[in-house]
């Protein structure tokens, strides 16, 4: 990992941990973000974590550019020695793979897909290596997500797989985007899924869809009703898959305000994650299944 | 007080300065796109800067005034019509109850800030009444405006008529407009060939353009470094992990067409950005329309905050002339 420091523009620090995502990465830029929030530098309005680089957004009229880089750098040694550990939680999201909505959409905007003859999951699990979809699905939800970044959209959770790199699924973005995504559509795209917070545009593949909102601006979905965006950067989640019967339950149980998702409180520690990934995926698990 | 609206325009929306702080959970600065524009209008109506103002874009909307207000418009040259006669542009004028503000054809430029004396007073949305249609967030409903909104205002007279910005101070883009740029970001990936001819080209404002970004066509296409692309960022050779995008920060998916980030962008992303336009112009891409040409022109911090600078003294100088 070499860190590298940019502006963009004269508002911006940008600082990238790697060119290429691994949690090491993300967790260094996290720890690093943090620092200089608990900094607390004037002429500061922004810090944006991101899944292997942050951006610190500045009012140059505050602190000179030169003075908020030198700044922000002196803080890396910080975030070295910090210790890589996190206390989070750890959410279910109910998911509904191989729903009509999601395969309506995509059957709409075959002619901007790798393979205009199959489906997303088809083509994802062919290219990963799977005999069929639903091997593929279970390679999807059997081992739990990090939320490695907010953002795109309001509230958009982008998510990395805890598993070794060689188990990572690996999926292109659509050719051309969509003009359409079904509102919280489970998607896919380089070895990031996400859940789309709203209906719109999008280029990540298609492989399901999960009934719990997790953006609302309102605020009247009972557990969102303390803030309107659900998921933070180090966020754990583990994919439940559902079939429509639950998916409409738990849709109906949304509606009347009865609706409580699973969370645990875990600790993660990403040292004990490098060196037993399986074991430390079923410890947080398991403290799922407790809650 | 409200103004009903009887006819919406194209596109106009509820923007005030925008909404600092929510942008790490996805959800942009929002504002004008003229914050220069907007500030002027606010200070002729002798309001806050940053109260909440009309932005409407290429068409102006048909507004009754159910009290009598001081108004003024600002940014694009959309002639302006009260009950059919004619107002000054940056020039506030009066509005009386039961009479309806309106406009003609747009002669130049490409948004207008409507301020009325008391500003806007829709509900705010974490801390912001910009409007943020993808997320539904702040203005009416989290929408643009539409025909039988009725909006509420602050309810003041205002200061009243002939108060005037001179016409120096009245920002706009030229001819061809120049978009100045700091090379940064992932400047790197770009090949020198490619990085000198962005800013030789001459480049034309897209269709695509709008509040999320404003997309560029004509130049050169960019050619990258070659490179085997890093774990998790995609095949193409314009792709990052995905990264946050800084405001005014220039994607170029493909390295064919370059899009400038602007208030309602996403607010990340797997393109590589190859620097941004200086805080400075990003007003001035609000003023541009389709097919408009634009030159990117190179320069450094120090210009960037000289730039910057201009514009502050620029906008304190309105605040001299109207006292």
């Amino acid at each position: 990992m070499k860190t590298r420091y940019t502006f963009g523009g004269d508002e911006h620090v940008y600082v990238e941990m790697d060119d290429e995502m691994s949690l090491d990465a993300f967790f260094k830029s996290l720890s690093m973000s943090n620092a200089v929030r608990d900094a607390k530098i004037e002429g500061v309005t922004e810090i944006c974590p991101a899944n292997a680089s942050f951006q610190v957004r500045f009012d140059p009229d505050v602190i000179s550019p030169d003075d908020i880089m030198a700044k922000v750098k002196e803080l890396e040694h910080k975030a070295e020695s910090a210790e890589k550990r996190l206390t989070t939680r750890i959410v279910e999201i109910p998911v509904f793979y191989q729903d009509p909505w999601t395969h309506e959409t995509l059957m709409r905007f075959r002619e901007r897909h790798q393979d205009p003859n199959g489906t997303d999951l088809d083509y994802a699990a062919k290219i990963n290596g799977f005999a069929s979809a639903d091997e593929f699905i279970e390679a999807h939800h059997s081992q739990p997500w990090f939320v490695s970044m907010v953002g795109f959209v309001a509230g958009l959770p982008f998510l990395y797989q805890l598993v070794d790199r060689d188990k990572q699924l690996q999926v292109p973005k659509y050719l051309s985007p969509r003009t359409d995504t079904p509102k919280q559509t489970v998607g896919y795209g380089g070895c990031f899924s996400c859940i789309y917070s709203v209906r719109g545009a999008g280029g990540y593949q298609m492989f399901g869809i999960t009934p719990m909102p997790i953006y609302d601006p309102e605020q009247k979905v009972a557990h969102l009703k303390d803030f309107m965006v659900f998921f933070k950067p180090g966020d754990i989640v583990k994919w439940k898959p559902i079939d429509r019967a639950e998916y409409d339950a738990i849709l109906a149980a949304v509606e009347d305000g009865t609706y409580v998702p699973r969370i645990a409180k875990v600790e993660f520690d990403l040292d004990e994650f490098n060196a037993d990934m399986r074991g430390t995926n079923a410890k947080m698990l398991e403290a799922l299944n407790d809650a | 007080m409200t103004l009903k609206i009887k006819n919406p325009g194209l596109a106009t929306s509820i923007q005030d300065l925008g909404r600092i702080g929510y942008f790490h959970l996805g959800i942009p600065l929002g504002g004008a796109m003229d914050r220069y524009a907007l500030r002027a209008a606010n200070m002729l109506v002798g309001n806050d800067e940053g109260a909440a103002c009309l932005e409407a874009v290429f068409m102006g909307p048909e507004i009754e005034f159910t009290q009598t207000a001081t108004v003024a418009v600002t940014g694009a040259q959309l002639p302006i019509k009260v009950d059919g006669e004619y107002q000054e542009p940056w020039t506030s004028f009066v509005v009386k109850a039961g009479q309806t503000l309106s406009f003609d054809f747009l002669e130049s430029g490409a948004r207008i800030y409507i301020a009325v004396s008391g500003g806007i007073t829709t509900p705010e949305a974490l801390g912001s009444r910009s409007t943020y249609p993808i997320g539904s967030l702040g203005g009416v409903e989290g929408r643009a405006i539409l025909a039988g909104d009725e909006l509420p205002t602050g309810g003041s007279e205002g200061p009243g008529a002939g108060r005037t910005v001179s016409e120096p101070l009245r920002r706009k883009p030229g001819t061809p407009a120049s978009l100045r740029v700091l090379p940064g970001l992932y400047w790197h990936r770009l090949t020198d060939a490619a990085g000198a001819g962005f800013f030789e080209d001459e480049w034309k404002v897209a269709p695509e353009a709008d509040r999320m970004g404003y997309r560029f066509k004509g130049g050169r296409p960019l050619k990258f470094v070659e490179r085997e692309q890093p774990f998790g960022a995609g095949a193409d050779p314009s792709n990052i992990v995905d990264g946050c995008y800084s405001y005014g920060s220039i994607q170029v998916p493909g390295g064919t067409e370059p899009i400038v980030l602007h208030r309602d962008a996403v607010s990340g992303g797997g393109y590589f950005t190859l620097g941004a336009v200086i805080s400075a112009d990003m007003d001035l891409i609000g003023q541009l329309q389709p097919h408009t040409s634009v030159k990117f022109e190179k320069v450094d911090m120090a210009q960037a905050l000289g730039a910057r600078k201009e514009r502050k003294v620029m906008l304190a100088k309105i605040r001299e002339e109207l006292g």
